[in-house]
């Protein structure tokens, strides 16, 4: 088989490398580590053939030689100013990693209130035991790039509220990658605690500095206690020439309530993973995502939503837009297990294509062992219809201002899920520029199509 | 001059050709009805002038106060104060009705050099002609048309020329499917905008509308061309006789 023959050298290097610096870890750790890159070199990267990767081409993983950021000998090489830009007004905290390291100069974490514990996870380690919840969720066995993060992460956040403490700003977490030239790897990985009834949102934020290559594959598990309220964002901006595999697993407790949206503006190839796991009656979950691709740009959105007590409800949210060349999928998976009764779960996915080349694969999943449910599921693919753009021109619009104007209302909706003013303010100016760029964009088509005519392109899938 | 002025238009959709060969004058202050039966080209002609891109003009020219309106975009036709009352308003969810026609004023307020409303200026103006065209103020803050009844929508584009003020208002079938107390609320907006500056080309299947608003012109479209022209009473003889009274094989030469 293919697999047996690929070396992939540079993630072997890094394990070697970490290796020796994971001494002072807890042994249960270093035991799971140990174990998880055993399941790694087992599975290798996954292909085209496997049935969750028939849409995503990951074989450039294997062929680009991504490093670890050399450990920086003299002063970080990101400064403030670097980040300005990169900040949500109204956050609570600012925790900063760069290539992966914490990065303690550029965060901002004063005078935290009562009841929010917000800290870096290697330090974390050294004063607590997170046995109980690190590595407990995710699953490393049956996902490579979880089982290669658990192997090779450096460090990442953990944020953790306390019983019934009630936090009303967003946690910002920004990871950012800057690459002076050689491909970067990071494995980022966050733990998100919130206890029973408390409240929190945090915030993800990928970007780069700089064009160079990099791969995140972060992982992230955020557990809800009983009638906890969690919100989680994950906001993908980094380059165009960007790998971003990203796992988000979310365990929720009884009666648990957590909103998980997913903005995908940038990046090349991205795969976001949600996996929320219902496992307390009467838990929540909203899965909100909105993905904007344009050049050759592949967004893949892959759901797995699991219903395994009753009277839970799943929504599921996804809106496309998809110019030139680039690329969506959205698999949503809906699996009930036979103890869900009075399940509760809908799923809708909208796509726009705006170009004869942009394409979008959507395929829903439904697999239910509880005869008491209730599951819908609906996709649309359409484009920016003439009727609407001539209605809003005839009125005085110019053509970009109302092609801007669907576009953003097409958008708005994701944005309309969204309960946490800071987060969503930051979101909507983010989501304004990259539809702004496009619209700009798209009025200097026929220039544009005539270049990309003679540009080297492969698209992903095609790679390998 | 004439406001608008339109000579042997000749346009087609997908290669068939709908208008033949229309002649049509109108001057500040004039309001013209077209009526014809299904097909003749009332839609499109409402359309060519408003400057659909899906309709192609192969010959004959338009003169909308003295510029070449064939050569505009839909946006800059409205910009010049062209305004058409579509017959099939179009639902956009996510674009709240007020900020989209606080976004249209303002489009062409910059474009005639004028300075952008804002919201306290916008408002009163706004709630005013709600009241005329006696809407329901909440459904203004939800988005365009969506949710309207056919009555609903088709007051809300009486809503909107009354906001844009325009000099030429085409009303393409506004009146079909309007219930008895819609088509009063309709063209009462209508009438409230008559003005000596302002003309009217009120396109309609039914002479119902022209109780309401009385025309100085009813010109009869057949198979895309103007068969014939006359006073509001020629609306009435219609209504008697049917449009097959006036086609062209029945006038008597």
């Amino acid at each position: 088989m293919a697999t047996a023959v690929r070396q992939l050298d540079q993630y072997v290097e890094a394990h070697g490398d970490l290796r020796a610096q994971r001494l002072k870890e807890p042994a249960w750790l270093q035991r799971m580590r140990d174990q998880a890159w055993h399941e790694f070199r087992a599975q290798g990267l996954p292909t085209t053939h496997d049935e969750d990767w028939r849409f995503t081409n990951v074989a450039a993983l294997e062929r680009i030689p991504f490093r670890r950021a050399a450990l920086a000998a003299v002063a970080n090489p990101v400064t403030i100013q670097d980040i300005a830009a990169c900040r949500i007004d109204g956050a609570l905290c600012r925790l900063v990693f760069v290539n992966g390291r914490f990065a303690p100069e550029l965060s901002e974490l004063e005078a935290l209130p009562d009841g929010i514990e917000v800290i870096n996870l290697s330090e974390a380690l050294t004063n607590e035991n997170l046995e109980a919840h690190l590595g407990r969720y995710a699953d490393r066995e049956r996902d490579a790039f979880v089982a290669l993060n658990t192997g090779l992460w450096e460090d990442g956040a953990l944020v953790r509220t306390r019983r019934g403490a009630a936090i009303d700003r967003p946690v910002h977490l920004l990871y950012v990658t800057a690459s002076n030239g050689a491909p970067v790897m990071t494995h980022p990985r966050t733990l998100i605690v919130a206890e029973a009834t408390s409240r929190v949102a945090v915030v993800e934020d990928y970007v780069s500095l700089g064009s160079g290559q990099a791969f995140s594959n972060s992982v992230t598990e955020l557990v809800a206690g009983q009638d906890a309220v969690v919100s989680h964002y994950l906001v993908e901006r980094e380059n165009l020439d960007a790998f971003n595999i990203s796992t988000l697993r979310l365990q929720q407790e009884r009666g648990a309530n957590v909103h998980s949206h997913s903005i995908l503006l940038g990046g090349g190839l991205v795969r976001n993973n949600v996996h929320p796991v219902l496992a307390g009656a009467g838990a929540e979950c909203l899965i909100n995502g909105l993905f904007v691709g344009a050049g050759q740009q592949h967004l893949d959105n892959y759901m797995l939503v699991e219903h395994a007590q009753p009277d839970c409800s799943s929504r599921q949210f996804y809106n496309g837009i998809l110019d030139e060349r680039a690329r969506g999928v959205f698999h949503g998976r809906i699996v009930v297990h036979k103890d869900a009764q009075h399940t509760d779960a809908k799923q809708t996915n909208r796509n726009l294509l705006l170009s004869d080349d942009a394409r979008i694969d959507t395929k829903p999943q439904l697999e239910i062992h509880a005869d008491d449910v209730k599951c819908t599921h609906g996709a649309t693919i359409g484009q920016i219809e003439e009727e609407a753009l001539f209605y809003l021109r005839s009125r005085g619009l110019a053509e970009s201002e109302a092609r801007n104007l669907l576009l953003h209302a097409f958008a708005a909706e994701c944005l309309d899920r969204m309960k946490e003013a800071p987060a969503r303010e930051f979101v909507e100016t983010l989501i304004r520029e990259r539809l702004g760029e496009m619209a700009a964009r798209h009025s200097s088509k026929r220039r544009e199509a005539i270049e990309s005519e003679t540009e080297v392109a492969q698209s992903w899938e095609e790679v390998g | 001059m004439s406001l608008l002025e339109i000579k042997n238009l000749h346009a087609s959709v997908d290669g068939h050709e709908i208008l033949k060969g229309v002649d049509l004058t109108m001057n500040p202050g004039e309001v013209h009805s077209i009526m014809g039966p299904n097909g003749s080209g009332k839609s499109t002609l409402a359309a060519v002038l408003a400057r659909r891109e899906s309709f192609e003009v192969t010959a004959g020219e338009a003169l909308y106060d003295g510029k070449d309106l064939l050569a505009m975009k839909p946006e800059d036709a409205a910009c010049e104060g062209v305004f058409l009352a579509f017959q099939y308003p179009v639902e956009i969810p996510g674009i709240g009705n007020a900020y989209f026609l606080r976004s249209a004023m303002n489009a062409i307020r910059k474009y005639r050099g004028q300075d952008e409303l804002d919201a306290m200026d916008f408002l009163p103006l706004f709630r005013e002609k709600v009241k005329l065209l006696e809407m329901d103020g909440a459904l203004m803050n939800r988005s365009l048309n969506e949710g309207f009844s056919g009555g609903e929508k088709k007051r809300n584009e009486i809503l909107q020329m009354a906001m844009l003020q325009p000099k030429l208002a085409i009303l393409d079938e506004t009146d079909s499917g309007l219930d008895i107390d819609a088509l009063r609320i309709v063209a009462q907006g209508v009438n409230a905008l008559r003005s000596p500056e302002r003309s009217f080309l009120v396109i309609t299947h039914y002479q119902r509308l022209l109780n309401y608003i009385t025309p100085h012109f009813v010109h009869v479209l057949v198979d895309g061309k103007i068969v014939r022209s006359g006073g509001p009473e020629l609306a009435l003889e219609l209504e008697e006789k049917g449009y097959g009274w006036a086609e062209p094989d029945q006038v008597p030469a």
